[in-house]
């Protein structure tokens, strides 16, 4: 278990806790101490209760009606909320930085449920390119299929795709974890950075072209490797973590993740400068 | 007259000497990349009771976003990575790290939630100063 035990107070900067590092140039220090209260929201965020439940029906709306009502419901602590009538708009459900249990019972158009930090979604229909796009928390379940560039730079959080999703999913991935029930087209993990991809099904020509780090598992046949892109051992503990993130996906529980086959960067293409960022820092 | 303990700080060029340097690494005589596994799997069994709670409390299955977060290191010093900040955040002196890298990364998931979820994160004043709707 984590020790946290703090040990005697000194000067007033060590007793607080806390600094940033060095931002533009200019140190910027914040003091937080790490034992204050308990706090799981941001700042300026609802308080919800899970249980509190309810329906809205997006017909007639236009898409940022829509999200302002989905806010507006949150403030009042509606902590589920069941959307009726998506009818494929595009962009709905973006920007919520809040807990929250939402559920879409229809498909979703372009860029849906985006920049979002934290809530569980539930869609019950299709989603269209750049579903979860930029998501940096949270849970994202699609019963159907996905249309291309499929949890575009996501930063965190699992994104699940029951069905088979487009070209370029996880395009600039940056973090969390995506998972594909089906199949998956060319070009997946296209420039990932970090995270991990799951794809149950076969994956299309270039997976993970010019991939810097992260890590690919396929359960099924890939089309071709991309740039850089090389077959790594998979190991005891891969499988452990794959078994948990698949039973979190509510997907392929019974799926033999030992036949998987792991992908990840060969670092061919890490040519950085000499530098190191805290040395570019000083010449500033 | 009072004498002066000048202490010389080393000079440590990444952490080269530590680990198997690649020629690129070599002939620059730094580190390129991470100085931790940034794909290291979290233990489940290593959860410190806050972030069982934090997990409780959001909903979710396990530690979700937090599964990319690790200790790293920052001018030598241990810190973790703010991405709603955009810079490191260094760890207090005054904590002791345990010496494997599953329970100094729970420990940095932890710090970064109570990090951000604190009234004193820079994003509670941008957020007062230009906040639309």
């Amino acid at each position: 278990m984590a020790n946290l035990k703090t040990g005697e107070k000194k000067t007033k900067a060590q007793s607080m806790g806390l600094h940033t590092e060095v931002l533009t140039g200019k140190t910027q220090q914040k003091f937080f101490n790490p034992d204050e209260a308990e706090n799981f929201y941001y700042f300026g965020t609802y308080d919800v209760d899970f249980n509190k439940r309810t329906e809205i029906d997006v017909k007639d709306m236009e898409c940022r009606e829509a999200n302002k009502k989905i806010d507006d419901l949150m403030k009042e602590g509606y902590g589920t909320i069941v959307i009726k009538n998506p009818q494929g708009k595009h962009s709905l459900g973006v920007g919520i930085l809040n807990k929250l249990n939402l559920i879409f019972e229809g498909s979703l158009g372009y860029f849906g449920v985006g920049s979002m930090d934290g809530p569980i979604v539930r869609i019950n229909g299709r989603v269209g390119w750049s579903c979860a796009e930029n998501m940096m928390a949270g849970k994202v379940v699609i019963e159907k299929n996905a249309g291309s560039c499929f949890g575009a730079a996501i930063r965190g959080g699992d994104l699940i795709c029951k069905g088979s999703v487009g070209a370029r999913t996880g395009i600039d991935q940056k973090g969390g974890t995506i998972i594909i029930g089906g199949d998956a087209g060319a070009f997946t993990g296209f420039m990932m950075q970090r995270g991990r991809i799951i794809i149950l099904g076969d994956v299309g020509i270039n997976l993970g072209d010019s991939m810097y780090d992260g890590t690919i598992f396929v359960g099924g046949k890939i089309g071709s490797f991309g740039s850089d892109a090389v077959e790594a051992e998979l190991t005891d503990s891969d499988q452990d973590w794959l078994k948990r993130k698949l039973k979190v996906a509510e997907i392929g529980e019974n799926f033999d993740v030992s036949k998987m086959t792991k992908v990840v960067a060969g670092k061919k293409l890490w040519n950085y400068d000499a530098l190191e960022p805290t040395e570019k820092k000083g010449a500033i | 007259m009072a004498k002066k303990n000048k202490k010389k700080s080393k000079v440590v060029k990444g952490q080269l000497g530590k680990k198997k340097e690649t020629a690129r690494e070599k002939m620059i005589g730094q580190t390129i990349g991470y100085r931790y596994d940034v794909n290291l799997l979290p233990d489940y069994s290593r959860l410190t009771p806050f972030l069982k709670k934090y997990i409780e409390a959001m909903g979710w299955d396990d530690l979700n976003w937090l599964e990319d977060v690790h200790m790293g290191y920052e001018e030598n010093r241990p810190a973790v990575f703010d991405r709603n900040a955009n810079g490191w955040v260094t760890i207090p002196s005054k904590i002791k790290l345990p010496n494997n890298q599953q329970d100094r990364d729970m420990i940095a998931r932890e710090l970064l939630v109570k990090f951000q979820m604190s009234p004193n994160h820079p994003l509670v004043d941008l957020k007062k100063a230009y906040l639309k709707f």
